[in-house]
């Protein structure tokens, strides 16, 4: 025996809305809690601190745009397939969702080259300051050559504003007793690198769950459009909103972590 | 609320974060005298003036639907 679920696709009479819809909006206000407890975190730990990173120093400015300018985009791709979806073009409807898809395919392409650079990029900090390239410092940032016991072979940055290829900045040895602490930029390296990979691997989390929708909805859930239209279409509007949701998190995170 | 209006929403925050972007290129550009971050400032006031341009035409072109 079928059992017909109610307001799926017409308003509840109550809610004025379809169920789904209601449904999204309180997963939504969920979803708010979540990042703005993250937020807040992110604000009282930063307050607090003695020292906290500019982001423009540390992180790739770049490439976050990059990344906001293809999801803003990707936002527009979104609404566009509903609208042609609303007008009765499907085939326009599914071109629009599987650019929307690409988009966020290559935001994840581009946060993973963000992230592989962060994780072989390193911090030296020494026991005692030490002359480098010229300079008494006590920490240094760079690659690392080669790692042994006894020592590691590490290619220093260049000064900031001056290109790599300038030449004044060979690969230097550094006797393993000479290191107080080495670590690579990771979650572990400093609290702004904790709530950096906490907040943006929870954003990446989200778009990977967007991607897993919006590609089911341009495979097999396409059925459903040859079933009940209407149905589809408050699907796609429904996941447009989580999108949406998603991308106005980055516009968010985009100034808090690298701008300011 | 209906994608329709909380597109809106978003494109007003893109808008702003495009503005706030240029203004931040700006003030590099005033500290460091790059080129680069010049070419950056007036891209984003651009970005951000295209974004209202569209904002508008999508409004004009979705009004028969609903805000709910």
């Amino acid at each position: 025996m079928d059992v017909a679920i109610p307001c799926q696709v017409k308003p509840h009479p109550v809610t004025g809305i379809a169920n789904g819809k209601l449904a999204i909006w309180l997963f939504l206000a969920s979803e708010v809690m979540l990042f703005g407890a993250l937020f807040s975190s992110y604000i009282l730990l930063r307050t607090n601190a003695e020292t906290w990173p500019r982001g423009h120093d540390i992180l790739s400015v770049p490439l976050a745009t990059l990344n906001t300018a293809v999801l803003i985009t990707s936002s527009v791709t979104m609404v566009m397939a509903w609208a042609q979806l609303m007008m009765g073009n499907f085939s326009k409807g599914r071109k629009y969702l599987a650019v929307t898809l690409s988009l966020a395919c290559v935001f994840l392409v581009v946060k993973f080259f963000e992230y592989k650079d962060k994780f072989h990029h390193y911090q030296v900090w020494f026991n005692t300051p030490t002359m480098v390239a010229g300079h008494e410092v006590t920490t240094i940032t760079g690659h690392i050559e080669e790692k042994t016991d006894d020592f590691i072979k590490f290619l220093p940055d260049p000064p900031k504003g001056h290109k790599a290829e300038a030449g004044h900045h060979e690969p230097i040895k550094i006797e393993t007793s000479q290191i107080k602490r080495l670590s690579n930029y990771g979650p572990w390296h400093s609290n702004f690198f904790a709530v950096y990979f906490t907040m943006t691997g929870l954003h990446g989390l989200h778009v990977i769950g967007g991607i897993i929708v919006i590609g089911y909805l341009l495979g097999p859930g396409a059925k459903l459009w040859h079933r009940d239209r209407q149905f589809y279409i408050n699907r796609i509007e429904n996941t447009g909103l989580y999108w949406h949701f998603v991308d106005l998190v980055w516009i968010f995170l985009f100034p808090c972590l690298y701008l300011i | 609320m209906s994608l329709k209006a909380f597109h809106i929403v978003f494109m007003t925050a893109s808008i702003l974060i495009a503005l706030v972007f240029g203004a931040w290129a700006t003030q590099q550009y005033r500290q460091s005298g790059g080129l680069l971050m010049l070419a950056t400032a007036a891209g984003s006031l651009a970005a951000a003036a295209a974004m209202f341009v569209y904002a508008r035409w999508f409004l004009r072109k979705l009004k028969h639907v609903s805000y709910l």
